[in-house]
Order: C-alpha cells, then sequence, then structure tokens
C-alpha cells in the first residue's frame, strides 16, 4: 500500500510494522510527530504496545531500557536537547547490551534556539556505542527502522535512525508501506539470549572490578564490527522480500568517477542532481552518500575512494576547533592506504540553512582548481 | 531463604568465558558491606509479627527469613534504617556499632 507521508510518520509506521512492545516519550519540543502518531495508534488498538508518558528524554530512555532488558521490542523517538539529555541513558543501552531502537530528528542544538537542521546533536553521541543510520527519504527512514531491529537485536547494539529536521522530518512524500505479514517474516519478536526475569534472577549493570571492564568493552567492539557485514546481509535480504536494498552506502556514478562527493542525509539527494550538472560539463563527478556512520564503513569507504584522485566531504556540523566530522572519519579511513585522494573538508547548512545545487556547485569549482589542501575547513554560504 | 551462595570472587580467565553484558559478576557478593554500617539493626523477636515487612522493604535484600523469621544478615547490611522505620510493631531498634 502507498501512502503520502512525513519522514516522522515513516519513523511511527517503521515502528509499527516492527511491533514495538513499549514505547516510551516525553510529548513536547523538541519531540514531534513521531510519537504522536504512536500514542494514537496505541490508544486505537492498531498496535498493541505499552505507550510510556515519561517527565524528560532521560527517562524515556531508561523506560526503554528497563522494558529492553525485560524482553521487550521498545522505541522511542527524540531530537537535540532532548537527545543530549539523554546522553547518560545512550552509554546503558550500549553497554548494557539493549537493542533499543530510537528516532532522531537532526536539529541544531542551542543556544540560539534552532529547531532545524544540523547534525550535531547525533554526532555529539558518536561515541557512545549506538549503531548509527542517516537517511535521505521517508522510504528509507520506514524501511530502516525494521532492519535496524534485526540488525541490533541479533547483535544486541541499539541503534539510532537519524533524519533531517524539515527536509525529511516534516517533508511529504510517497511512502510503500510493506505488508505487516511480510514484515513479521523478516522479523520475528525479539527473543533475547538473557533477560531480566524472576524464573532467572539476575543482577545487571552491577560494579564491574578492572577484572572485567575491559573484557566487556572488547567484546561490545568486536560485535560493533559485525554490524557491516550484518548491514549488507539484511540489507539483501530486505531486498529479496520488498525490491528495496538497504546498504552500508549509497554510490551515485562512483564507478568511473575521477571526482566524489561524501555526503549524509538529504545533502546526499541534492548532490546527485549536482552530479548530473557536472557531468554535463564533462566532469566525471560521483557521490557517495554514507548510510552506516557507527560503526564507520570502512572497507567500502576505502574501495571506492582510493580509486579517485579527489574527494570533498560535506559536513552539516562542526567539531569546534578541529574538522567537520565526516571530514575527520573519512580522512583517518584514508590514512595510510596505498592510494590516497586528496580530501577537502567543507562545512555548510548549519542550523538549517539550506545545502542547495549553487553549495554544490561551490564546492566542486573549489576542490577541482586546487592541487593541494589548502585551508583547514572551507566554509560555504558564511556571509562574510 | 536462606542465603546459599558462597561469597567468592568470580574472576574470568578469558573474555570468551564471560558474559557480553555486565550480569552477575559477583561482585557484590564478594563485596562484604557490612562493614560500611555505622548503626545495625537489632529485632526483638518477641514483639515481631512475622509479616515480612522488613524482608521485603530491605534494599540490599540483607533480610532472610528463616524458619519464619527475620534474620539480618549483618555481612552485608549497610545500617540504613529503612527495616526499623517501616516496621508496623516497631520491633527493630538501631543500635551503635561498637569498635
Amino acid at each position: 500500500m502507498k501512502k503520502v507521508i512525513m519522514g516522522n510518520h515513516a519513523l511511527s509506521y517503521g515502528a509499527m510494522l516492527s511491533r514495538a512492545q513499549v514505547i516510551a516519550a516525553y510529548p513536547i519540543t523538541p519531540q514531534t510527530q513521531v510519537v504522536e502518531l504512536l500514542s494514537e495508534m496505541c490508544a486505537d488498538g492498531t498496535l498493541n504496545a505499552k505507550f510510556i508518558k515519561v517527565e524528560s528524554e532521560h527517562s524515556a530512555m531508561a523506560a526503554c531500557l528497563g522494558a529492553s532488558l525485560a524482553g521487550a521490542r521498545t522505541f522511542t523517538a527524540t531530537s537535540a536537547q532532548g537527545l543530549a539529555l539523554m546522553h547518560e541513558m545512550l552509554h546503558w543501552a550500549a553497554g548494557g547490551r539493549m537493542p533499543v531502537v530510537m528516532g532522531n530528528i537532526n536539529r541544531a542544538m542551542a543556544p540560539g534556539w534552532s529547531i532545524w537542521a544540523d547534525q550535531n546533536d547525533s554526532l555529539s553521541e558518536r561515541d557512545t556505542g549506538w549503531i548509527q543510520f542517516y537517511c535521505a527519504s521517508n522510504q528509507e527512514v520506514l524501511d530502516t527502522v525494521i532492519q535496524a531491529y534485526k540488525v541490533s537485536e541479533k547483535l544486541m547494539i541499539p541503534s539510532m535512525i537519524v533524519l533531517d529536521a524539515f527536509t525529511l522530518s516534516h517533508t511529504y512524500e510517497v511512502v510503500e508501506i510493506p505488508d505487516q505479514s511480510l514484515v513479521d517474516q523478516y522479523l520475528p519478536p525479539f527473543n533475547p539470549p538473557w533477560r531480566l526475569t524472576p524464573d532467572d534472577p539476575h543482577a545487571f549493570g552491577g560494579l564491574t572490578s578492572p577484572d572485567h571492564y575491559m573484557e566487556l568493552r572488547y567484546k561490545l567492539q568486536k560485535d560493533m564490527e559485525k554490524v557491516p557485514a550484518l548491514v549488507e546481509e539484511t540489507g539483501k535480504e530486505y531486498e529479496k522480500m520488498f525490491g528495496r536494498y538497504l546498504g552500508q552506502v549509497e554510490e551515485y556514478l562512483c564507478d568511473d568517477a575521477e571526482f566524489i562527493f561524501v555526503t549524509s542525509g538529504t545533502a546526499g539527494s541534492t548532490a546527485r542532481v549536482a552530479v548530473d550538472e557536472l557531468r554535463q560539463r564533462g566532469i566525471k563527478a560521483g557521490n557517495l552518500r554514507i548510510r552506516l556512520f557507527r560503526p564507520f564503513p570502512f572497507e567500502k569507504v576505502r574501495s571506492i575512494l582510493s580509486r579517485v584522485p579527489r574527494v570533498a566531504v560535506l559536513d552539516r556540523n562542526i567539531s569546534y576547533g578541529h574538522h567537520g566530522i565526516f571530514y575527520q572519519e573519512v580522512k583517518s579511513a584514508m590514512y595510510g592506504q596505498p592510494s590516497q585522494p586528496l580530501i577537502f573538508g567543507f562545512i555548510a547548512g548549519l542550523g538549517g540553512r539550506d545545502i542547495t545545487r549553487d553549495s554544490f556547485r561551490e564546492i566542486a569549482d573549489y576542490a577541482l582548481s586546487r592541487d593541494r589542501v589548502e585551508e583547514e575547513i572551507v566554509w560555504i554560504g558564511v556571509k562574510k | 531463604m536462606s542465603r546459599k551462595k558462597e561469597a567468592r570472587k568470580i574472576i574470568f580467565e578469558s573474555e570468551k568465558e564471560m558474559p557480553p553484558v555486565p550480569m552477575s559478576l559477583g561482585s557484590m557478593l564478594h563485596n562484604r558491606t557490612g562493614a560500611w554500617r555505622n548503626i545495625k539493626p537489632v529485632i526483638d523477636l518477641s514483639k515481631c509479627i512475622k509479616c515480612g515487612i522488613c524482608w521485603k522493604f530491605c534494599p540490599d535484600a540483607s533480610i532472610d527469613i528463616v524458619d519464619e523469621w527475620p534474620q539480618i544478615n549483618y555481612d552485608y547490611c549497610k545500617g540504613c534504617g529503612l527495616c526499623a522505620e517501616e516496621c508496623p510493631q516497631k520491633c527493630i531498634t538501631m543500635v551503635e556499632e561498637e569498635k
């Protein structure tokens, strides 16, 4: 069945089709329609789930963790300041190996108070141990929620589905809503290898001495390293059943490219148009949109970028005193490789400023006219 | 409901033997928190009605029911006094620990 829905509701439908059993949320800004629709589904019986209203995002995640540990499939959604307030609980989710799936609408951090697109909120949670997927269409958002449960529950690592504020969250697109019976076939009920139950009492998350802490972290990293292959495997399985492939990255005309944009989120869609324009001008351009940001898809990125002489990384975020965060990550992935491209870093679109075809034209002109990296950061669209 | 487990320190020799989650690593059993106590609860069993409220409320699970009567496990009781506060018979007194 096809429906015209906004990105927020694509998250809701994804959670509904995945048969989330416990949903906890704090219903005020920066919350969005994600949980509003889910609360209606719970109220009218469309979704057989417990909806828990809490007093903060910190508590929303805490409620999900308790439920997840008891064996329930859990979902929540947030944004910006709300995600920051969850920070401590994000470590609990990953360290405690609780496969919560959460939607995060990429919104700029305050102050100045902002509700517009910017990736600094989710990228500030880079090191919490969550899997992160960045989406570029409402269809991808819905599909990724279902895939994320499959990946997360297999490895017992939580997942964050990230989408841009407004350009996806409040933009209506045609979305194919998959059949419930097919989704049930793809995603069996959550059956964790351990759980909180009176039948087999255990203490979870207790004091862990230096005798064991490091091994727990080692095991989390080792399981994180299994994610890229599992994303490929579950993405291909998804394609077989639903006709849409969900990989670690999305390549657009990268095969013969001599110049590649590295993008994420909706800017990745705009980049495709920019690539077409460059190709009309005779420049062999391509676009590599990173979908899986954590764990970082090292192999994929290396195999694609080592073939090209020039790369331009676009960041809608900044690590103050360093670079754009995707720029750091791409450079670190290419370091020490036998063939390294020239990698330029650009920052654009902070706080919801539009990233347009013109932005990409400016980026291409800059990168194609230089033979070495001259500036740490190239700013696009700052009123200087 | 007496405590049958022995308080021993669990040390895994390899990460392969360990659960991936910090789950019942045994450290709290090994950690005899009774040494933290300044005041200790003492039950006057002549007034006790065996209601089990102290057993239910003890946040450290340091009260066992032995042959229907409550018995405090001083190896772990931190002396918080919750049991004395909740006891409906007021038969638990908090007594100063002697050096």
